[in-house]
């Protein structure tokens, strides 16, 4: 299959700092270089950030 | 060939197996495990869109999505990289080291229980300082070091009162006094195929916790107790945590059937996610059993699945 990434500068949802992205996909995990925060590219058409799910108890290799 | 790529999130490690299906040709879709339904009483078909799959490579984060996933897809004859059984020991420390020990593998000594009050008889019985580990748990979190009775009343008591009922079964190791490193080898079929080691000023040295990688030379005695290891919780490919104990040499700790090893590429030279993506091609194409160079006789064996609450 062909991998649909993107490349764009979009707002951080939490500090409304600029995230640069560049050739991410859907479901990639990126981080702020404003503050830190792990974010979830949830849709790439149009792109849009999200807060990353906080870690559970189950989650691992 | 088509091969289903069964994911939470897009890490590195995602990327590196995208990338190396690519360069394969290999045919490949997404699964993405928060928006799949199965439904597994339909009867119109539903899970025929499954069926089209030569072999599943899982890659959840959640130990309870992989595991019920590739339940559900066993059940049904699909194939899968790892299987349901393998996710269903490794993802367990105490199924882990009894299916190891059971083996005859070298583990470090470990003791169960399932009262604060035989959980305290056991710790004094294996001596301070001793480890206590949740027995389903990753990167090394609620990992605690006792090193005295103190501090194992206040540990069980936290357990007791603040955990689910999962955290009064009680999985207490013996503290290996390793250097302040460990290794962490990477098993494909019968092949140890690479190793690093993880060092750390911290008693903990998962990579994710911060531990520094570098190369581990593959010894004879490494890739023999490694690859039992392997075969021990169901084969496949899976990354396993060894300890060097300065008595009784080498012990494995635990074996991660979802491996990470954006870390170990580099230092190793070696393509782990070309080597997983080729062992998922050669299940689709031989099965299991072969894949994992084993006979038939071997597969049936470890065919029956266990789950918890069975």
């Amino acid at each position: 299959m062909a991998l649909q990434t993107v490349t764009a500068t979009v707002e951080c949802p939490e500090c409304f700092g600029e995230v640069e992205l560049k050739d991410v996909m859907q479901n990639e995990i990126v981080q702020c270089a404003d503050c830190g925060a792990d974010l979830e590219v949830v849709s790439v058409e149009p792109v849009v950030l999200e807060l990353a799910p906080e870690e559970e108890e189950d989650w691992g290799e | 060939m088509k091969v289903g790529i069964l994911y939470s999130r897009v890490r590195a490690e995602e990327k590196l197996l995208f990338d190396a299906c690519e360069r394969r040709g290999v045919d490949f879709e997404l699964l993405d495990d928060g928006q799949l339904i199965f439904d597994i009483s339909s009867t119109n078909g539903h899970m025929k869109r499954f069926e089209q799959f030569d072999v599943v490579m899982e890659r959840c984060i959640s130990h309870g999505r992989a595991l019920y996933s590739l339940r559900i897809l066993n059940d049904r004859g699909i194939r899968t990289v790892n299987t349901a059984q393998v996710a269903d020991i490794c993802g367990n420390k105490l199924q882990t080291t009894s299916a190891l020990t059971a083996a005859g593998v070298p583990s470090p000594r470990t003791l169960v229980a399932f009262t604060t009050e035989a959980a305290l008889a056991a710790i004094e019985e294996l001596g301070y300082p001793v480890v206590l580990k949740p027995s389903v748990g990753s990167w090394g979190r609620l990992l605690s070091k006792i090193n005295d009775r103190e501090a194992a009343e206040a540990v069980l008591e936290h357990k007791e009162v603040l955990g689910t009922y999962h955290h009064s079964i009680h999985y207490i190791q013996e503290y290996i006094q390793k250097p302040m490193r460990d290794i962490r080898a990477f098993v494909i079929g019968n092949e140890t195929i690479c190793a690093i080691y993880r060092d750390s000023k911290h008693w903990i040295t998962n990579t994710a916790r911060g531990g520094k990688a570098s190369v581990c030379t593959v010894t004879p005695e490494l890739n023999d107790i490694c690859v039992r290891a392997a075969k021990a919780v169901g084969g496949g490919a899976v990354a396993i945590d060894v300890l060097e104990d300065p008595d009784r040499g080498l012990l494995i700790n635990e074996v991660n059937y979802t491996m990470e090893f954006r870390n170990s590429v580099m230092p190793t030279g070696v393509d782990i996610p070309g080597r997983m993506v080729d062992f998922a091609l050669e299940v689709a194409r031989n099965g299991w059993a072969a894949a994992n160079g084993w006979s038939e006789e071997k597969e049936r064996a470890i065919g029956r699945v266990t789950l918890a609450g069975e």
